[in-house]
C-alpha cells in the first residue's frame, strides 16, 4: 500500500511511500503543424495529432522513448481524457505494441490531468512506466483549438539509478466548475475563465509553500505549471517563480500530457543537483518536487522536446478538421474497410501489436508477418520471433495510392526491406511524397490504420527517418 | 515443376464473346446468355442439350454452378464455379479441357461471366475473410500494387524515368489503337499520347490510361476431344499446352525480389513452352495476349516470357515491337486496358481473339498468317501471384519454327 496522501495536513497534504526512482523519460510529439493563421494565433503554429494517431499510439511512442536502454517495465499506468475505447483497456495496447510479458500490469488512469498525476504516483510506488497522452480537440474558432496541442509523455520508475529523486510532493482537492466535457462530446466547456483563475492562483501559491516547507527549502530552480485554466498559465511567472526557469508545457494545454511534457522539458535542460517543482494545477493542485541526480545529463531522451516542437509538416486547416471528424470531405469511390476481426486480431497479437515476425532455426529466412511453414526451405514449425518494432529499414520501392479508401487519402505505401533481414510491405506515416526514394531509410511507428465499426485498426507504419535521427543511428 | 501437358488432346471448336464495357441494361443472366448463345449458335445444330459439363469462372458475379445453370436453364449438369483472382476465366478453360481430355466428357463448356459495374465503386472489388486488418493489400489497391513495378524497374535497369513513362504510355496508346479496330472492345476510340501522359494520376504514375477497363461482360469456349474436332469447325484450335502457378507469395518478404518480375510468369511460361515445344517463341508465336492490367505489367512481361531481353522491353516497347503490325503483336484485341477487363471472363476473351484471328475473321485486326498464339492470365499482384499460360495452334503436331 503505497501513500501519498495521508496525515491531516488541512487543505494540503504530505505525500510519502515513494519507493521506486525516477530512472528514465520520454515524449512524443506529433509531426504535423495547424498554421498559427489558420486558428487566430498571431503567428506560430499548433501541433496536432496525424489523422493516424491517437491516445493510444502517441502513449506507444513516448513510451518506446522513454523504456530505450532500460529493462522492460513490469507496470504501465496510462493516463487521458481521450481514451481510444471506453469499455477496453486502452493501456493493453501501449502493453503489446512494447512487447511487455503477460505478467505485466497495465491499466488506464483516466479523465483529467489528475490522472496524470495518479498514474506517477502508481508508477512510484510500483515501479513501471506513467504514460499521459491526449488529443486535444477544440471547436473551430476555441482556446482548446488556438492554445491546445497533441502529444504524449512517459516517465519510468524502478530499481536502478536515479535520474531525478522525488522529496516533496503535497496535494489538494477541490470541486468547482471550471473546465468540463460531456462524455460523448469531442469538445470541451469552460465557465467563465476568471472564476477558475482565481481559484486556482490561490490553490497554485499555497500547493507551491507547503512544497517547499516539506522540503526545507527557500526556492526552487525549474518550476513546470499545468493548469487547463489559461489565465493562471499566462501568470505562470508571476505565482510561483523558479531561480532558473518557470515554464508550461511547449504545445499548449495537451491534457493529461501537460504536466508530464512540462516535466519531460525541464529534465532535458536540468544540470545535476538542480531542482524541478512540478505543479498540476487541475481540479485542486498536486505538486512533486524533484532533484536532479549526477545520472540526468547522461540520460536525456535521444531527441529533446523542444528539438521535436521545431520545424514540422505543415497541414491545411480543412484536412485538420476532417481528421478530427469536424467536417466530412467526399471520399473516394472505393468501400469501407471491413473491421478488424477480433479473433484474427488476438491470433495475430504479436504481429500486428509488437511488429514481432519470425525467422526460420534450419535456414534464416525471416517472415514478415510471422509464417509457419519456411517460405525459403519449406521446413515447418522451427521458428524463432524476430522483433523488428526497433529496427530500420530501407524502401525498396513504393507508391502513393489515390485511389485506395484511407481516413486522409492518399494511402502512401512501400516495401521495406528490414535491416538484419525480412520485408514487409507498409504504409508510411506522416508521409513527405517527395522525400520518398528506393534506398530512403525508415523506422516504425505505431499507429491507427482507420475505424470501422467502432474497432480501431492498429497496426505499424513506416516512417521516414529525419536526416537527424539517421546520422546518429 | 514438371507437367504432362494435354497438347493435341482436346480442341476449341466454338466460342462466344459479348461486347465488353458498361453493360447497364444487361444483367450477369443476360450477358451469360449473350456469349453462351453466340458460341452454340455457331455450331450448326447443336444446341444446349448437347454439352455434356461446365465450368463457370467468376471472382464475385456469383457463386456455385447454379449462377450458370439458373441463367440457361440447364438440367441437372455438373456446373463446377471456379475462381482463381484475374486467371478465373482461364482457370475455368483449364478445367473444362482437362474433363475431356481425361475422358469423362465429350463436349464441355468453359464460361467466364463478369459484372463490375454495378457495384457503384471504381475497380476491384475484394471479398476478404475476416482479418486482423494488417495486411498490406487490404489498403491498396491493384492499380497502386503494379504501380510498385515503375520506380523499382527504373533502378534496377537504370532506365530514365521519364523513357519508362514513355513506353508506358506506348503500351497504352497501343492497346487503344489495338481496340479501336475491335467492334466488341470497351473503349474504341484511338487516344492521343498527350491524354495518355496527361490524365490523372490514380497510383504512383500510373493515369487512368494506364488502368484496364472496368467492365462487365462474358465469354465461353466449347472443348471436345481432339480427333472429334472436325465434326464440329473446319478449323478447330487445338489446346498445345495449359500452365498455371501459384506461387507462395514469399515476394512480399523475399528482400531477394525486386519488383522486376514476376517469377509465377517466368515458371508457367517455362512450363507451358516445354508443352508445347516452344523453345525459341518470337519465331514460333504468331500473337500473344497478356495480362496488361497495368502499363508497366505488360513491359514487364515481355521479358518474363522472352519476347525482350531483360532491361530491353522499354527500347523494344517504343520500336514497336509488340504494335499489330510488328515483331510479335501483343495484344491486338485492344488487351485488358482497351478491350475491358471483366475479370472471370478475360480469360476467355483471350483465347477468343486467337479463335477469330486463326478463323480470319478478326477483321481489320486480321493478323497475316495466324497459326499459334499464346494467351496469358495474372491474379494476384507483384510479389504474390497466380498465372496462367496457355498456347493455342491451328494445326496438330509440332509447331513450325
Amino acid at each position: 500500500m503505497h501513500r501519498w496522501g495521508s496525515g491531516p495536513c488541512g487543505r494540503l497534504q504530505r505525500g510519502d511511500g515513494v519507493t521506486a526512482k525516477l530512472i528514465g523519460y520520454g515524449t512524443y510529439l506529433p509531426r504535423y503543424r495547424l498554421a498559427g493563421s489558420d486558428i487566430g494565433l498571431r503567428g506560430g503554429d499548433r501541433v496536432v495529432a496525424s489523422f493516424d494517431e491517437d491516445s493510444t499510439t502517441m502513449a506507444v511512442a513516448a513510451a518506446r522513448s522513454a523504456i530505450e536502454s532500460h529493462d522492460l517495465p513490469d507496470h504501465v499506468y496510462f493516463a487521458t481524457s481521450s481514451p481510444a475505447y471506453g469499455d477496453k483497456t486502452n493501456a493493453t495496447a501501449v502493453h503489446a505494441a512494447l512487447g511487455l510479458p503477460a505478467q505485466a500490469f497495465a491499466a488506464d488512469v483516466g479523465g483529467t490531468g489528475r490522472s496524470t498525476i495518479a498514474a506517477l504516483r502508481l508508477a512510484a510506488g510500483s515501479g513501471g512506466l506513467a504514460v499521459s497522452a491526449d488529443v486535444r480537440v477544440g471547436r473551430p474558432g476555441s482556446a482548446d483549438e488556438k492554445l491546445g496541442g497533441d502529444g504524449a509523455a512517459a516517465l519510468l520508475f524502478g530499481e536502478g539509478p536515479a535520474i531525478a529523486d522525488v522529496i516533496a510532493s503535497v496535494s489538494s482537492t477541490s470541486e468547482f466548475l471550471d473546465r468540463w466535457r460531456a462524455p460523448d462530446s469531442v469538445t470541451g466547456e469552460q465557465w467563465e475563465e476568471r472564476f477558475g483563475a482565481q481559484r486556482y492562483g490561490d490553490l497554485v501559491s499555497a500547493a507551491a509553500a507547503a512544497t517547499l516547507d516539506q522540503a526545507g527549502i527557500p526556492e526552487v530552480d525549474h518550476v513546470v505549471l499545468a493548469c487547463p485554466n489559461t489565465a493562471i498559465v499566462k501568470r505562470a511567472a508571476t505565482l510561483i517563480k523558479g531561480a532558473v526557469s518557470t515554464t508550461t508545457s511547449p504545445i499548449g494545454f495537451s491534457g493529461t500530457a501537460d504536466a508530464a511534457l512540462g516535466l519531460c522539458g525541464a529534465l532535458d535542460r536540468v544540470e545535476p543537483g538542480q531542482t524541478i517543482l512540478v505543479v498540476s494545477a487541475v481540479d485542486g493542485c498536486d505538486t512533486v518536487l524533484l532533484r536532479a541526480t549526477d545520472r540526468v545529463s547522461n540520460a536525456r531522451q535521444r531527441q529533446s522536446l523542444r528539438e521535436r516542437r521545431e520545424g514540422g509538416l505543415p497541414v491545411s486547416y480543412l484536412t485538420y478538421l476532417a481528421w478530427r471528424g469536424l467536417v466530412e470531405r467526399e471520399p473516394p469511390r472505393r468501400p469501407e474497410p471491413d473491421r478488424p476481426a477480433g479473433p484474427p486480431a488476438a491470433r495475430a497479437a504479436d504481429w500486428k501489436f509488437a511488429l514481432t515476425g519470425s525467422r526460420c532455426r534450419e535456414c534464416g529466412f525471416v517472415h514478415l508477418p510471422p509464417a509457419r511453414v519456411c517460405r525459403e526451405c519449406g521446413v515447418a514449425d522451427s521458428m524463432s520471433p524476430v522483433p523488428v518494432s526497433r529496427l530500420g529499414g530501407t524502401i525498396v520501392t513504393y507508391t502513393v495510392d489515390r485511389l485506395a479508401y484511407s481516413p486522409s487519402p492518399p494511402v502512401v505505401q512501400a516495401v521495406i526491406d528490414v535491416d538484419g533481414g525480412g520485408r514487409c510491405t507498409l504504409e508510411i506515416a506522416d508521409a513527405e511524397p517527395d522525400r520518398l526514394a528506393v534506398g530512403a531509410r525508415v523506422g516504425f511507428t505505431f499507429r491507427r490504420l482507420f475505424t470501422a465499426g467502432g474497432v480501431h485498426d492498429y497496426f505499424w507504419k513506416a516512417r521516414l527517418a529525419d536526416p537527424a535521427e539517421t546520422e546518429e543511428s | 515443376m514438371s507437367s504432362r501437358g494435354i497438347a493435341d488432346k482436346v480442341a476449341v471448336v466454338s466460342m462466344g464473346c459479348t461486347k465488353f464495357g458498361e453493360r447497364w441494361d444487361s444483367s450477369t443472366d443476360d450477358l451469360l446468355l449473350e456469349a453462351v448463345g453466340e458460341c452454340i449458335s455457331a455450331v450448326s445444330g447443336l444446341s444446349l442439350d448437347d454439352v455434356d459439363a461446365y465450368w463457370l469462372g467468376t471472382l464475385g458475379s456469383g457463386q456455385s454452378g447454379l449462377t450458370l445453370s439458373r441463367a440457361l436453364g440447364t438440367e441437372d449438369k455438373p456446373v463446377t464455379r471456379v475462381e482463381n483472382y484475374c486467371a478465373t476465366g482461364s482457370e475455368s478453360f483449364r478445367n473444362a479441357c482437362y474433363a475431356v481430355a481425361s475422358g469423362a466428357y465429350d463436349v464441355v463448356m468453359a464460361v467466364g461471366v463478369e459484372k463490375l459495374k454495378d457495384s457503384g465503386f471504381s475497380g476491384l472489388l475484394r471479398a476478404d475473410p475476416p482479418s486482423d486488418g494488417t495486411a498490406p493489400e487490404l489498403s491498396l489497391t491493384a492499380p497502386a500494387a503494379f504501380s510498385l513495378l515503375d520506380p523499382a524497374y527504373c533502378a534496377k535497369h537504370g532506365v530514365d524515368p521519364a523513357q519508362m513513362r514513355e513506353a508506358m504510355t506506348h503500351v497504352a496508346f497501343k492497346n487503344h489503337s489495338n481496340g479501336s479496330r475491335n467492334p466488341k472492345a470497351q473503349f474504341r476510340s484511338p487516344v492521343s499520347k498527350e491524354t495518355i501522359d496527361g490524365a490523372p494520376k490514380v497510383a504512383g504514375r500510373l493515369g487512368v490510361f494506364d488502368c484496364s477497363g472496368v467492365s462487365d461482360g462474358a465469354a465461353c469456349a466449347l472443348i471436345v476431344p481432339a480427333e472429334r474436332a472436325t465434326e464440329y469447325t473446319d478449323r478447330p484450335m487445338y489446346v498445345k499446352a495449359l500452365s498455371l502457378v501459384a506461387g507462395s507469395a514469399r515476394g512480399s518478404m523475399d528482400p531477394g525480389f525486386d519488383f522486376t518480375t514476376f517469377p509465377e510468369v517466368v515458371r508457367s511460361a517455362r512450363d507451358a513452352y516445354q508443352q508445347a515445344g516452344i523453345d525459341d517463341p518470337n519465331r514460333q508465336l504468331s500473337l500473344a495476349e497478356v495480362h496488361d492490367c497495368f502499363t508497366p505489367t505488360e513491359l514487364i512481361l515481355m521479358e518474363d516470357f522472352g519476347f525482350s531481353d531483360r532491361g530491353r522491353a522499354v527500347k523494344d516497347a517504343l520500336v514497336g515491337e509488340f504494335d499489330a503490325d510488328g515483331r510479335l503483336p501483343v495484344n491486338v484485341d485492344g488487351g485488358l486496358k482497351s478491350f475491358g477487363h471483366p475479370v472471370g471472363a478475360s480469360g476467355l476473351r483471350m483465347l477468343y481473339e486467337a479463335w477469330l484471328q486463326f478463323q480470319c475473321a478478326a477483321g481489320e485486326r486480321q493478323i497475316r498468317d495466324a497459326r499459334t498464339a499464346l494467351t496469358h492470365n495474372l491474379g494476384g499482384r507483384p510479389g504474390g501471384c497466380v498465372s496462367f499460360v496457355s498456347i493455342v495452334g491451328t494445326e496438330l503436331g509440332a509447331l513450325k519454327r
